[in-house]
């Protein structure tokens, strides 16, 4: 057992805590520990961890202002508590500041602006009832496998218009992104990583030149990055081509298949929840943004100091890195009434800080309300009751805070 | 109290009688007027709420400051019109004003 997972989260020192231990979110011992920090310290400096030492900021209103400030809190290089591995130096705009990071932004974000996710939605929607009508009724299987991770590769497909047959390509990809020890205490080793980002590279290299072969009328990512001045000739930068790709499908994967599946385990775990959605579904669009918060698909995310900062009463140095943990922000009473309570139609649903705050702030966070919401409209139509019927396995990383499975049974309407 | 119209991207218009001293964001979702979000509750750290304010209206509404201007280059339909309404503080100077909302908020 290793140091942080052993001590008592009620009274061991917090200089004895391992902050950025995996297996606190694998565990799910989480809670006590960063309720320390919020209560006891909240920017708190750890001088020794696998990721060398860091600060902890763990209260909502603190990290909305680092979010904010991305003067004095960079995100280059990296926006993981671990260090990128330089054998693959992808270069991707959410690690990078302003202006070259707005410029890139730019570029891409208009694929998931709302007029663009209208013309998806009838497609998204015949996906997800396609999965939903294949489910087994009456016996148990893994909510993970065969809905969250099946719909998200289906939705990543889609929005690169990537071939259907080969799409379970996109989710390895994403899972071996962010998967290694060094990065976020991961089991994926640095080969595989390496070996895998190849091949991804080499793929969408290959896509890139037969859709400039074939151009098409359409919103997929890579026609959009191709139309654009600034982007057209990516394909000629391949670490920046890289970047992109695994910011789009990393940031389109974990998140929306770890809150397809929290949304289940929340409301098994808060039936009072369920019964009220049952007798109203026009709560969902409410209780997507709950979900969204209540799980906290990302932990965390990394920042840079660029010259010596006061803040929170702590004197942060120079080149220190900043962890803004975006599930505890979640969980601050201070910000949050009843913060560990899943209430479906809370007031402000939408004041989470799971898309983060500021010029980073997520890209795609309407798409991802709308697979959401699309999926329990479909889901309330078919199914009385998603049970949960065993105890849900975790990712073991400090960044994922996700599922790999989750036994249920469906019971019809 | 100054009177402040804001017209929806479908045309729908809304006229409050806004706070004196209370950002504009706060006085629309005071009136429930739809299409502002305002995520993140007037910290200027989300943009979802954009709005564009008339060309009459702009010196009366003020400049951007750097943060809000940073925030304002992500929108996809970002003009020189935009602003964020939680960074718009309601003056008397406002009476009349008009501003238009976006056919969305991300």
């Amino acid at each position: 057992m290793n140091q942080a997972t052993s001590a008592l989260p009620h009274s061991a020192p917090l200089d004895q805590i391992d902050f950025s231990d995996p297996n606190l979110l694998r565990d799910d011992t989480w809670h006590r520990y960063f309720a320390r920090l919020r209560d006891e310290s909240p920017v708190h400096y750890q001088a020794e961890s696998p990721f060398g030492p860091f600060w902890s900021i763990t209260r909502f209103d603190d990290i909305v202002a680092v979010d904010s400030n991305f003067k004095d809190f960079s995100s280059e290089p990296a926006i993981l508590i671990g260090d990128i591995p330089d054998d693959m130096p992808a270069e991707m705009f959410i690690a990078m500041d302003p202006p070259k990071h707005d410029v890139q932004r730019r570029a891409v974000q208009s694929v998931v602006a709302p007029r663009n996710l209208a013309e998806m939605e009838v497609l998204i929607r015949s996906r997800v009832c396609a999965i939903l009508d294949g489910l087994p009724v009456g016996e148990t299987f893994d909510w993970v496998s065969d809905v969250s991770i099946n719909l998200t590769t289906q939705m990543l497909a889609t929005l690169f218009d990537f071939p259907f047959e080969q799409r379970h390509k996109l989710t390895y990809w994403s899972d071996i992104a962010a998967g290694t020890e060094e990065m976020t205490g991961g089991d994926v080793s640095t080969e595989e990583r390496m070996e895998g980002l190849k091949e991804c590279l080499q793929t969408f290299t290959a896509l890139w030149h037969e859709r400039k072969a074939n151009p098409r009328d359409s919103f997929d990512l890579i026609t959009l990055l191709q139309r654009d001045p600034n982007t057209a000739d990516m394909v000629d930068k391949p670490m920046e081509y890289l970047g992109n790709l695994m910011l789009l499908i990393v940031g389109g994967n974990d998140t929306t298949r770890n809150s397809a599946t929290g949304g289940v385990l929340a409301l098994n775990l808060f039936p009072e929840e369920y019964d009220k959605l049952r007798a109203d579904h026009s709560l969902i669009p409410s209780m997507v943004s709950e979900i969204i918060r209540w799980q906290t698909p990302l932990a965390h995310m990394r920042r840079r100091a660029t010259r010596d900062i006061e803040f929170g009463g702590q004197q942060i140095k120079k080149d220190d890195k900043v962890v803004m943990w975006y599930m505890s922000g979640n969980r601050d009473e201070r910000a949050i009434a009843s913060p560990d309570q899943f209430i479906i139609d809370r007031e402000n649903p939408r004041h989470h800080i799971s898309f983060g705050f500021g010029v980073h702030r997520c890209m795609g966070n309407r798409l991802a309300e709308m697979q959401l919401r699309i999926l329990w409209e479909e889901i309330m139509q078919r199914f009385r009751f998603v049970e949960v019927v065993g105890e849900p396995v975790r990712v073991k990383s400090n960044f994922v805070k996700g599922y790999e499975s989750l036994p249920v049974r469906v019971h019809p309407v | 109290m100054p009177r402040i119209t804001l017209v929806e991207f479908n045309g729908t218009s809304h006229t409050i009688e806004a706070e004196v001293g209370k950002s504009l964001m706060l006085n629309a979702i005071d009136n429930s007027v739809p299409g502002i979000d305002a995520d993140c509750g007037g910290a200027c750290a989300c943009g979802t709420c954009h709005v564009f304010v008339e060309p009459a209206w702009s010196e009366a509404a003020g400049e951007s400051n750097p943060l809000e201007g940073a925030m304002l280059s992500m929108r996809p339909d970002q003009s020189d019109l935009s602003r964020l309404s939680c960074q718009i503080e309601v003056t008397d100077a406002m009476d009349g004003m008009v501003v238009r909302l976006p056919e969305y908020q991300m």
